[in-house]
């Protein structure tokens, strides 16, 4: 256990705001999931008992009739900023004062920074390179993850749980963004900032970065491995690979969409449901990329003469 | 003298200066009788500040502690009528919201006033970038505390806003009438780490120069628009006309990279930023405030289509 690199990865000035927004989101995540849960029992017993839905304030939190639904902003909500404006800044000045900026060597084109990583916010793509080509990892995935982001909204038609922490009123929604956040875009930046060293190698947390390490990897496309030796053969197969990905996956994720969310499946129109299918699978694709680099060395799936999958 | 003026041909004249002996004799005396009076009537007055003219100039209203006023202190102010007069009693309890979107809106305007004190200081050539930076950290007064908290900001300010997409999605707050805004978060969110991508370059060391070197790379390989992108060699890109050229001002990363960087940094998106800002602070309000905290719904309340 080498604890001077462990060390030095993770007070490097750039990583210290990922090092510290873990805790920080596991507490939000805390924060969240207590809210959900108060909701959701009051949500169980208001079901139970209409009587009781018919007169109840709704709110996990106590209310008295007579007391005011409204409070003025001036000072409830202002003083409240304020006290947070404060408490930011002096944050950022112990912050700035005990931590300085990292300033490196003057840039030198010839002196290749090895590894040379992006800022940790971006390290989740970078990581990406690893099972993708730079087409995919550095243009197409951000620009699939902006227009996912954006057909949220479009796409999910459930009306319940709008203004109000749920889980059971949300199960599938909350699952797959905790999926794409959580599990997608924050632990490929943990991988990328304390995993990856030199030659974007794996070296586990404590392990000594070894500049000279070399590692012999074999990878074989998914063609070689059929025996698939023409140009034209290889790129219908890697159409069908690709494409029965999709078809299957959908199929699948089909079944149990209608089984376990009828609602939202009766209430989507066919374009928000392909919609949603389209991004669910990609999604989906990228961990089983992954599976297939770890597990069976394959590098490419889909070989054309202009572009690899 | 003024006996023999008395009866002389030139009588006006004598008569003026009768009267401006007059005249001065009334006015020395009214200074000895108005002013102390005025005087005791501006103390009288400073002492009610909020009487004076200039005062009610400025403030348009009473401030003493009814509702009316408690409203009016907020709406009749340009910075606070962001806000409405009244909320719901839950929206300003923290586990809500997490403050978060003011958070991040606070770390903005803390990196614009650090931002534009750094650019006193700071000439984007690649002859004196470097060496304003190690000028500010040694020589300026307070120049590495500014640098720091520059620096620091910006990274908070990611993190803030993706917490603050965090408690969005959980709380369902982009459901309908909100969709809009949510976009234009997502507007934001791109902003957001493009104003910190641009500025990792600007201290013009290693590792500003790898990650962006690394970064725009992979625009090499933009489908359609890079040289060594699927499709592009057709539409005849090259490393001098395809899309990272357009970005860079060059092949490498080199002094017009720099100048560009600096222009997107100081003055392109913090612009386009601050336009999307206002819109999504205007859309809160249209669109009917924060989400909540909303009363449940339940299942057997969804009117569903037929
Ligand atoms: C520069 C970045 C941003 C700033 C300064 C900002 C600021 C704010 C502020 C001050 C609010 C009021 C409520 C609150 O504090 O939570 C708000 C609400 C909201 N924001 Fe943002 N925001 C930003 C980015 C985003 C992003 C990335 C998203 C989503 C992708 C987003 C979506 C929304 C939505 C939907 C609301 C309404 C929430 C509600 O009604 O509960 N914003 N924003």
């Amino acid at each position: 256990m080498d604890w001077r690199q462990l060390w030095e990865i993770a007070s490097a000035p750039d990583n210290v705001p990922i090092v510290g927004m873990i805790p920080l989101l596991a507490f939000y995540i805390y924060l969240a999931w207590k809210q959900a849960k108060a909701n959701d029992e009051l949500i169980g017993e208001l079901e139970a008992s209409p009587a009781m839905a018919k007169t109840h304030h709704r709110k996990s939190w106590p209310f008295r009739p007579g007391w005011s639904k409204e409070v003025h902003v001036w000072p409830f909500l202002l003083r409240i900023e304020f006290l947070a404006a404060m408490i930011v800044t002096i944050i950022l000045m112990v912050w700035s004062i005990t931590l300085s900026a990292p300033l490196e060597e003057p840039a030198n084109p010839n002196l290749t920074m090895n590894p040379a990583k992006a800022p940790w916010y971006f390290l989740g793509l970078q990581e990406m390179l690893v099972y993708f080509d730079p087409w995919i990892a550095g243009v197409v995935m951000p620009t699939l993850i902006i227009i996912g982001l954006m057909v949220i909204p479009y796409i999910d038609t459930n009306p319940l749980g709008s203004g109000y922490y749920t889980w059971k009123q949300r199960k599938f929604a909350i699952g797959t963004f905790l999926f794409g956040f959580i599990v997608l875009w924050i632990s490929m930046i943990i991988i990328g900032t304390f995993i990856r060293g030199p030659g974007w190698q794996w070296f586990w947390p404590g392990q000594t970065w070894d500049h000279n390490r070399l590692i012999y990897e074999v990878n074989r496309d998914l063609p070689d491995l059929f025996g698939i030796a023409s140009n034209w053969a290889k790129a219908v197969f890697g159409a069908i690979v690709v494409g029965g990905y999709y078809l299957v996956g959908g199929f699948v994720a089909h079944g149990l969409f209608r089984r376990y969310n009828p609602k939202d499946y009766k209430r989507m129109s066919l374009l928000q449901y392909s919609i949603m299918m389209f991004f669910l699978l990609t999604m989906v694709g990228l961990p089983a990329k992954m599976l297939l680099r770890l597990a069976w060395h394959i590098k490419y799936v889909w070989i054309t003469p202009w572009f690899n999958v | 003298m003024a006996e023999d003026n008395q009866n002389g041909k030139n009588g006006n004249r004598l008569g003026l200066l009768e009267r401006v002996k007059a005249g001065v004799k009334e006015d020395v005396q009214s200074l000895k009788t108005d002013l102390p009076a005025k005087a005791k009537d501006q103390v009288e007055h400073l002492k009610d500040p909020t009487k004076t003219q200039v005062y009610t100039s400025i403030f348009r209203h009473k401030h003493d502690d009814t509702p009316r006023n408690r409203a009016l202190g907020v709406l009749s102010n340009v910075f606070l009528h962001l806000h409405p007069a009244k909320i719901n009693r839950d929206a300003v309890r923290y586990s809500y919201t997490w403050g978060m979107g003011g958070i991040t809106f606070y770390l903005f305007i803390v990196l614009t006033f650090t931002g534009v004190l750094l650019m006193f200081y700071y000439h984007p050539t690649k002859v004196q970038a470097f060496r304003d930076v190690l000028y500010l950290e040694h020589d300026v007064p307070f120049g590495k505390l500014l640098r720091n908290m520059h620096r620091w900001a910006a990274h908070l300010m990611v993190i803030a806003v993706w917490l603050h997409m965090f408690r969005v999605f959980l709380t369902g707050s982009y459901k309908k009438p909100r969709e809009f805004n949510w976009n234009i978060g997502v507007l934001l969110l791109v902003f957001t780490l493009l104003l910190s991508f641009t500025g990792y370059l600007l201290p013009d060391d290693q590792l500003g120069f790898w990650a962006v070197t690394v970064g725009t790379n992979m625009a090499r390989a933009t489908p359609l628009l890079g040289h060594e992108g699927p499709f592009g060699h057709m539409l005849g890109m090259t490393p001098y006309n395809d899309v990272r050229f357009g970005l860079l001002g060059g092949s490498i990363v080199d002094a017009n990279a720099l100048l560009r960087s600096y222009i997107w940094h100081c003055i392109g998106i913090p612009i386009v930023a601050s336009v999307l800002m206002i819109v999504h602070f205007w859309r809160v309000r249209k669109d009917g405030g924060i989400s909540g905290p909303a009363p449940v719904m339940l299942e057997s309340e969804v009117k569903e289509p037929k």
